[in-house]
């Protein structure tokens, strides 16, 4: 691959020369584990082996539950049910599944935020970032058809109101609805087939994954000083990087750890303090439970699709030059999925020429302000949707909006940023010192 | 490319273009199948309709039944909602339409309009009945009954409040709640479909 100059894979016995000449399997390997990594990773840096390990974590839990569930609208609850009381070892078999997916998102929102802080998204990774924007959303998709599946009465009534999403799409939406479920209302053919593609969709996402890694190791990685590795020579790039294996992957195998002992912490302590106990009761399309609110981690997005109501003077701009196509129920749906889209979009709307966020004094505020807007509507979007409640949503929606269409183009032009380092060798000397391979004249802690 | 002087393209060019056109149709042809059998199937597209009995319905409570997999209220309401429902001046309401599957058009949505006509020879004050479906116009939840800032429905999951006669009144929904074609086909049995 190109990039970052690094030693080739040369095969030495007459084996290896053998297979090398009809697949290259082992050189492919070889540069994939080898891969020149920046050598100033912070920890960070290790949310992609979390969330890699997650999905084929999922992906063989979620074989093994297949084998035990019935997708129909009768037997649905009953064989989850068979799966926590019958089925050897099906209860944590379920609780890894239902928690791995939480996991997997409290991963994807650290690397997502890490990768906003950093300026990974800037040029050339653009394609990596918008290749994980798709993998992020179809995560989102995957792990809303998976909550479905144990027919409760949040999987029924969350259903029905997030395929009613799609419905607010004007002309056109009824007919999506009625496609997507498969009749009037939800029943036994979404079941049917949101079984089917969650058990599909994951193996999509792993492939992706592979495109998403292909990308970045065409690049090489970004790193906290924003600083790209020197290329003029193979030797100067050595002395800004380090090899993945053994250096960064024993370093994140070290970090896996860590967040596995959480996570089996709260499987095996806790499994259901992150669901709600509403989806403990069969599905009954004749009642809706009082407080309806989706999984923790839809709760950011939820919040912005509520937060546009009918009186939002915005809502009724728009609703009256659209001439009412647009109303407030559309306008909510486009904003949410819009949420995703100015993210998705920030590569272009970021004007600074400086990559990482260490570096400029003004973009530092803005974005600890847009992570705690994101708790902020995260905490929001469990509330109800009365009182003081749907005017912090709205201020936090237009938050979420202005950081990337507003702030992230003007801050380009109006901020001063500090200097960057020269090279990645020439920070990391700075912050270590002479024993640990620096030059670093005084003990004490690093100066970042 | 060829060697005369042809201002159009060549035969070549035809070539492609028709191959391309072709496989383009084939693909999409292979595809719709894929796609069409997502939509509803033969059985549950039959127009199903149901007979209710609500003769142990009382004045001020409500039956709610599943027909064509959604809810559908069905309140004998009191004096007093009704009275409610008819005080409210037109220019009040959000959706001025009233949604009404058995009347043709775009009537205006009077509690009138709304209501269930009675059978013969009922001796129930007139608007008593009011059957209507019980899905939230805004995301489809099945609103909560005798709540709301307009004694009507409230629906839990985003704060859509509907007046006594199913009209909404405040929060995100558009709609009226849509009335289905219904009808007494005896002094205590409507026919739903």
């Amino acid at each position: 691959m190109s990039g970052v100059l690094h030693d080739d894979y040369v095969p030495t016995t007459r084996a290896e020369k053998w297979l090398e000449r009809r697949l290259p399997v082992v050189s492919l390997l070889y540069g994939t584990l080898m891969i020149r990594t920046p050598r100033n990773l912070n920890w960070m840096w290790v949310w992609g082996i979390v969330l890699m390990f997650a999905l084929i974590g999922q992906i063989a839990t979620g074989v093994v539950l297949a084998m035990h569930y019935t997708p129909h609208v009768d037997m649905a609850f009953a064989s989850v049910e068979h799966i926590m009381r019958d089925v050897n070892g099906g209860f944590m078999l379920r609780y890894f599944h239902a928690n791995g997916a939480s996991l997997m998102f409290v991963a994807v929102y650290l690397h997502i935020f890490r990768n906003l802080y950093y300026g990974s998204y800037k040029t050339p990774r653009e394609v990596t970032y918008i290749i994980g924007i798709l993998m992020f959303v179809l995560m989102m998709g995957i792990a809303f058809m998976g909550y479905v599946l144990p027919w409760g009465q949040m999987s029924f009534h969350g259903t029905s109101v997030i395929t009613g999403l799609f419905g607010a799409i004007p002309f056109v939406g009824e007919a999506i609805q009625t496609w997507l479920l498969g009749a009037g209302a939800v029943g036994q053919p979404a079941l049917n087939r949101f079984f089917s593609l969650h058990f599909l969709l994951p193996f999509v996402l792993l492939g992706l994954t592979f495109v998403h890694v292909w990308a970045f190791h065409t690049t090489g990685n970004n790193n906290p000083t924003g600083v790209e590795v020197r290329r003029s020579s193979v030797d100067e790039a050595k002395r800004d990087t380090v090899p993945f294996w053994p250096y960064f992957i024993l370093k994140d195998f070290y970090a896996l750890a860590v967040v596995l002992a959480v996570f089996f912490a709260i499987v095996g302590f806790m499994p259901n303090y992150l669901g709600h106990p509403d989806n403990y009761i069969p599905a009954n399309p004749l009642a809706t439970p009082s407080h309806i609110v989706p999984e923790w981690y839809f709760l950011p997005f939820y919040a912005i699709l509520r937060a546009f109501t009918g009186d939002v003077w915005v809502v009724m701009a728009v609703d009256w030059i659209t001439f009412g196509i647009v109303d407030a129920k559309f306008f909510g749906v486009l904003a949410m999925f819009g949420a995703i889209v100015v993210m998705a979009l920030a590569p272009w709307l970021d004007t600074s020429l400086v990559r990482s966020g260490r570096y400029r004094p003004m973009f530092k505020w803005w974005f600890w302000l847009l992570a705690v807007d994101f708790i902020v509507l995260m905490w929001v979007g469990a509330q109800p949707a009365e009182g003081i409640y749907p005017y912090i949503a709205l201020l936090g929606a237009t938050y979420w909006f202005a950081y990337f269409l507003v702030i992230l183009p003007l801050l380009g032009v109006i901020e001063k940023p500090t200097a960057p380092p020269a090279s990645i060798e020439a920070d990391f000397a700075a912050h270590y010192d002479p024993q640990t391979g620096g030059t670093k004249q005084f003990a004490g802690s690093p100066a970042e | 490319m060829s060697h005369t002087e042809a201002p159009q393209g060549t035969r070549r060019d035809f070539i492609y273009y028709a191959t391309a056109g072709a496989g383009a149709v084939v693909t999409g042809a292979a595809v719709w199948p894929l796609v069409n059998q997502m939509n509803p199937s033969a059985d549950v597209t039959a127009l199903a309709s149901i007979r209710v009995d609500v003769s142990g319905v009382q004045p001020g409570t409500q039956l709610t039944v599943l027909w064509q997999g959604k809810p559908v209220f069905m309140r004998a309401r009191t004096p007093e909602e009704i009275e409610a429902a008819r005080a409210v001046d037109l220019s009040e309401l959000v959706d001025p339409v009233a949604e009404n599957a058995n009347i043709a058009g775009e009537a205006p949505a009077t509690d009138e309009n709304r209501a269930l006509p009675l059978p013969e020879g009922s001796e129930l004050p007139a608007g008593t009945w009011l059957v209507q479906m019980g899905v939230c116009t805004h995301l489809g939840c099945v609103p909560l009954g005798e709540s709301g800032d307009f004694g009507g429905w409230f629906c839990p999951c985003h704060g859509s409040h509907y007046d006594t006669a199913g009209r909404i009144r405040r929060g995100p929904a558009p709609r009226n709640l849509p009335i289905p074609v219904a009808a007494f086909v005896d002094a205590t049995t409507i026919e739903l479909g």
